[in-house]
């Protein structure tokens, strides 16, 4: 048989695309590996019990921690958070169910461009509407900032989730005299909440580790506050100010604050994907 | 037997495209009519505007009366949502709600209009898993989601869930299409059982099927109620060349 030199050509060919791109991968997630790997070497000396109990120390007294400034970034984003996800997915709803025409791809439009606008300009909205109002920074303006952050991202994944809500679905609702809104309630909401959970989650991690736009809303302190009226103190920004300082007990605090953010980010990165898993094992019976 | 459904001048669209043709049928009631023709005849779009489901899908309208009992299903005032209980369907794929177990799938429809016990909704639930010759193979499992059964058990688990809702037609659309020959004929026999209480229209690619179960035929072409009569007629002596053309299996 005559030996196929243009097949062989190719399978040669196809194996070294196959081993450049592994390569490609390969680089990219050693990167990544370098990154989280290096942040926990430096930062893990710093990580202590006082770092999550004790507030920070003034410059020269050994000791203290950043205890204030978790709770603050709980806070700040959890209040974010319980602005962003009702709006989100009510809008996520309308485009969905009941969104055609004109306003609703000006609605999607909308809220692709508010994804790709960059957090320092939704901190300057929040400025103008909240601080220059407030006469004040506060942790409420700098939830504004990170809430106007989440919207797009909560409703572009919640849109995509009700969509994969079979037609079936819905039409064997419409079938048993069942009105549309309650349909929506009752089937696509319960049948879509995995993946809403999921995606609200992954909404909270994109933006608990923004600093950018809480520099000039909820701006920080180094005591204990809770009045949304007030500023706060919260991790990515404290990470920021610490790691410009010029004394070395703080930039070590920056780094460790960088751990505890990239944890943070991690663990709420694994809850929404077993929340997800656990779903699925659980829907196929 | 007297009409259950008499449909007149029934005409429909998607967007430009005519579905329906001046459809004009009567169905006895307590009676089972098959709907056949080929692909794209018009027969699911035909029983979809029976309970008005074809309006749902975007861009689709219809024209002309479907009267239920002496009353136009497309009257002025008459709720689509409200017509529908009085209509039930069961789709060509089995669609069990995946988030609900298999008892709750049985009352779904009464649970999402009105509150019920806790006893009624167990006592409701065997009612019609029995009604739908169901209940002896998952009384033990009731708690277990919908979609855990078969597709065979899936598909009656649908037509209990139709009829938990206490409708009085039962509409089905190619119900055992998607099912092998065993729950296929479970679910004919089935249909035969059940039209004592309901009147029942089913769409079917199967002519085996309809000659079967059925007690009249219709046969649709392009969107055109081509020919209507007892089923013993049109399978052994049909009046049209279409018709015969079809059920001897000369195209479609």
């Amino acid at each position: 048989m005559k030996t196929d030199f243009r097949y062989i050509r190719r399978k040669v060919f196809g194996t070294m695309m196959l081993g450049l791109s592994l390569l490609a991968a390969l680089a990219a997630v050693s990167m990544l590996f370098w990154i989280l790997g290096y942040t926990f070497v430096k930062g893990i000396s710093a990580v202590n019990l006082d770092f999550f109990t004790k507030l920070p120390t003034p410059v020269g007294v050994p000791g203290g921690g950043l205890a204030n400034s978790i709770v603050g970034s709980i806070i700040v984003v959890g209040m974010a958070a319980m602005m962003a996800i009702p709006v989100g997915i009510a809008t996520a709803i309308y485009l969905s169910e009941y969104g055609r025409g004109a306003f609703a791809s000006t609605v999607r439009f909308v809220s692709d461009v508010l994804a790709g606008v960059p957090a320092i300009v939704a901190g300057i909205v929040a400025y103008a509407l909240v601080v220059t109002r407030m006469h004040r920074f506060s942790a409420f303006s700098g939830s504004v900032s990170l809430a106007l952050l989440m919207l797009p991202i909560i409703i572009r994944s919640s849109e995509e989730i009700f969509r994969t809500v079979p037609d079936t679905l819905r039409e064997a609702s419409f079938a048993l005299g069942v009105p549309k809104w309650k349909t929506i309630l009752s089937i696509v909401l319960k049948t879509a909440s995995g993946g809403l959970v999921t995606g609200t989650i992954l909404a909270i991690a994109r933006v608990g580790g923004e600093a950018a736009p809480l520099l000039f809303t909820s701006f920080s302190n180094s005591f204990w506050n809770f009045n949304p009226g007030q500023p706060i103190a919260t991790l990515p920004v404290d990470l920021f100010n610490y790691s410009i300082s010029p004394y070395r007990d703080w930039q070590q605090k920056a780094w460790a604050a960088a751990l505890v953010l990239v944890g943070m980010v991690l663990v709420l990165n694994i809850s929404a994907r077993l929340y997800l898993a656990r779903k699925g094992f659980k829907r196929n019976g | 037997m007297a009409d259950k459904i008499a449909v007149e001048g029934l005409n429909a669209w998607f967007g430009k495209t005519q579905a329906l043709h001046d459809i004009n049928m009567a169905v006895p009631e307590n009676s089972i009519t098959a709907i056949i023709g080929p692909s794209g005849c018009g027969k699911s779009t035909f029983i979809r505007c029976i309970n008005r489901m074809h309006e749902e899908i975007r861009g689709a309208y219809s024209g002309g009366r479907v009267v239920l009992d002496g009353e136009d299903v497309y009257g002025s005032g008459v709720d689509p949502v409200l017509i529908r209980r009085r209509l039930g369907m069961v789709f060509q794929k089995p669609n069990p709600f995946p988030t609900m177990s298999i008892k709750e799938n049985v009352v779904a429809g009464i649970i999402l209009n009105r509150r019920l016990g806790r006893h009624e909704i167990d006592e409701t639930a065997e009612t019609y898993l029995k009604r739908a010759a169901l209940w002896d193979e998952v009384k033990d499992q009731l708690n277990k989601p919908g979609i855990s059964l078969s597709g065979g058990q899936q598909q009656r688990l649908c037509i209990a869930r139709a009829l938990a809702v206490e409708p009085e037609v039962l509409l089905a659309d190619e119900p055992a299409s998607a099912l092998d020959p065993i729950s296929t004929a479970k679910i004919e026999d089935l249909f035969t059982d059940l039209k004592e209480r309901y009147t029942i229209v089913v769409v079917t690619h199967n002519m085996q099927q309809a000659a079967r179960i059925s007690d009249r035929t219709a046969f649709f072409l392009s969107g055109r109620l081509i020919e209507y009569g007892t089923t013993d007629k049109i399978f052994t002596n049909p009046s049209d060349k279409r018709t015969e053309d079809y059920i001897t299996g000369r195209f479609g």
